[in-house]
């Protein structure tokens, strides 16, 4: 059959149109429907955490919390606790331990001399996050809410984030091989819950705060309290308070 | 401290006993380097006139490509989801270093680098595609790209484009591999890594390194051939490479004094991982052999007139433990990075598979790789006039 030039370039037009129209209605049909929070609104919300060391006693609820709520692989830790021993003149080589991520609580170690206190560690959902400005594709970024999320559908897996963290919260997950992390309970906030981790602290010694929300307690407590957080020369504007924080912390 | 546990000593963040960055990425900046390196080797004849090393010209320029043909494997088999890498082309993360990896590249493999050798050898390939045979005829046929006018005019066209661009060469060699040096440096998490220097080490590193090899490579392939080694251009290489290997020292001593000197809060942690797990890589392999051995050697045949063998000898004991040296220090770098805590309060070990997507065997295939790649290369590319390409 002939077919004229103009014939020819309306049938590929046509193909190329139709054939793109498929593509998006499968993409469409595969990418199902996003997980509904009708009255979720992310631009009202500034998330970040407030930690109480003092409060901490070290039961490793909120670690084996985050295991099951979040599917944590095991052997790595999207929160965990270190427990801290400063002899009283040496405050610049503290002794740190973390078994297995403080998941099973602490053995008695210390007997004399010293302090010993537990902190609680997790991503700081930083303002600045060294680790989304390093993604080559954008995988990992900020929500305008202020939570640090992993696109796991979109991470090549290049670990580029994980040396960028100065804090340690990042692993590669062995099941989806992804750059993995705390997604403060995302799932959980943007429904109206705490997350996991604070819902399962017997002590209250880490809370959920809303910095958009005059009415959030954390504005109180800001105002009232020494605060700190880690590392403050990384300038990251981490978002995870921490209490009367010892100076050995790091 | 002082409890040794799966290779941990002192505290590592739990997440961090593992190390995220392997041999593979130890590779990755070695291989970028020496692509760089030669390539810069051959720009000395081009822009800067040097005669003397004319023979390494096209040699240099086949080392480069087959290197960096090579380059991006080893990152392709690290990732973790290498069928979603084109994705850096399609969405890159504009303030992510890394993302710039990939036009980088492609500006240097097309650009650069297969743009000068076709100019610099279309004369030939037009030549061969006329007078070869069966296959052969057919591939040359295909590299002259259709074009097959070689009068003087078009000859001159040729290298008045390959001078310009061997010209944007020189820096687009720097950028492919300073910015790996980038990469690392630009890292504050990381106290080993965080340092402006980064770059312009990683810059005269490269050009060690691939002088090196190029050295090397030439000796080797004349000896092949049966062709004598040209003195003067040996020589002149070898002036080269001391010149830059004194001032990457330089620059690595810079380094350590500025850090030794500052003594920050990470001093104490570094200072503990070079005089222990990196001791022998960093100390006695990058420093005493590979660097300051192979800098008196070369130092001699500066200062002692040394007879042609003696003199090749040097050359080639030099040239080889530099290329040990480079390695090493792209270990030290890569991996000594990631031995310590960011908490400054412990060590991890690096524990090497051998038959594993990451482990040592892939690193000796894709080490392997660029020679077999080299072969071909030059047999579809002699690099020396025709009458001596028989063997």
């Amino acid at each position: 059959m002939e077919m004229t030039r103009r014939e020819m370039l309306v049938k590929s037009g046509k193909f190329i149109l139709l054939t793109s129209a498929a593509a998006a209605a499968w993409d469409y049909v595969l990418a199902g429907k996003a997980e509904a929070a009708p009255n979720y609104d992310m631009t009202k919300h500034w998330w970040a955490m407030v930690i109480d060391p003092e409060k901490c006693i070290g039961c490793g609820n909120c670690v084996r919390a985050c295991e099951t709520e979040n599917d944590v692989p095991e052997g790595y830790f999207r929160t965990w606790i270190e427990r801290y021993h400063v002899d009283d003149w040496d405050m610049e080589h503290p002794q740190v331990d973390s078994p297995n991520g403080g998941h099973d609580g602490f053995p008695e170690k210390y007997h004399d001399g010293g302090k010993t206190f537990f902190v609680p560690k997790m991503c700081n959902h930083c303002a600045d996050s060294p680790c989304t400005q390093v993604c080559p594709v954008g995988a990992t970024f900020i929500t305008p809410d202020g939570v640090v999320l992993i696109d796991p559908k979109y991470c090549l897996g290049c670990r580029y984030c994980i040396q960028a963290c100065p804090y340690g919260c990042r692993f590669f997950n062995p099941k989806t091989n992804t750059a993995d992390k705390c997604t403060l309970c995302y799932h959980r906030i943007t429904q109206g819950l705490t997350t996991a981790c604070c819902e399962a602290c017997p002590t209250q010694a880490r809370v959920l705060a809303d910095l958009k929300n005059p009415k959030d307690p954390i504005h109180a407590f800001l105002r009232t309290h020494s605060v700190q957080v880690l590392k403050p020369q990384m300038a990251t504007h981490a978002k995870v308070f921490y209490k009367n924080l010892d100076g050995s912390v790091r | 401290m002082g409890t040794l546990l799966h290779g941990v000593e002192g505290y590592m963040y739990p997440n961090e006993v593992e190390l995220q960055w392997s041999v593979l990425i130890v590779l990755y900046p070695y291989i970028t380097g020496l692509v760089a390196g030669a390539f810069i080797l051959a720009s000395l004849e081009r822009v800067f006139k040097v005669e003397a090393v004319k023979p390494t010209y096209r040699l240099a320029l086949l080392v480069a490509l087959a290197f960096l043909l090579v380059a991006p494997l080893p990152l392709q088999l690290h990732l973790g989801h290498p069928e979603r890498s084109f994705e850096m082309y399609l969405t890159p993360h504009r303030s992510s270093a890394m993302a710039m990896f990939g036009f980088v590249y492609l500006w240097y493999l097309m650009i650069v680098l297969l743009m000068e050798i076709w100019l610099d050898y279309r004369k030939n390939i037009v030549e061969w595609a006329e007078t070869g045979t069966g296959l052969k005829r057919w591939i040359y046929r295909i590299l002259t790209l259709g074009s097959r006018n070689v009068s003087a005019a078009a000859l001159r066209v040729d290298d008045r484009v390959g001078y310009f661009i061997t010209l944007i060469g020189v820096p687009s060699a720097f950028l492919l591999h300073g910015y790996v040096g980038f990469i690392f440096g630009s890292i504050k998490a990381n106290p080993w890594w965080s340092t402006p220097l980064m770059p312009v080490v990683f810059i005269f590193s490269a050009m060690v390194s691939g002088i090196a090899a190029v050295l090397l490579l030439y000796m080797l392939t004349s000896k092949l051939r049966r062709t004598p080694i040209d003195m003067r251009c040996v020589d002149t290489i070898g002036r080269y490479l001391l010149y830059t290997f004194v001032i990457d020292f330089s620059l690595e001593m810079l380094d350590l004094v500025h850090r030794l000197y500052e003594a920050d809060e990470s001093l104490r942690a570094l200072d503990f991982m070079v005089h222990t797990r990196l001791f022998f890589s960093q100390v006695i392999l990058q420093i005493f052999i590979g660097t300051l051995l192979p800098i008196a050697l070369l130092g001699l045949t500066q200062i002692v007139k040394l007879s042609e063998g003696a003199r090749k000898a040097i050359y080639v004991a030099a040239g080889s433990v530099t290329m040990i040296s480079i390695f090493a220090m792209r270990w030290n770098v890569v991996i000594g990075g990631q031995l310590f805590s960011k908490s400054f309060l412990g060590y991890t070990s690096y524990k090497m598979a051998f038959a594993t997507r990451e482990g040592l065997l892939p690193a000796i295939i894709l080490v392997l790789l660029p020679f077999l790649i080299l072969y071909v290369l030059v047999k579809l590319l002699p690099p020396w006039p025709k009458r001596e390409a028989a063997v």
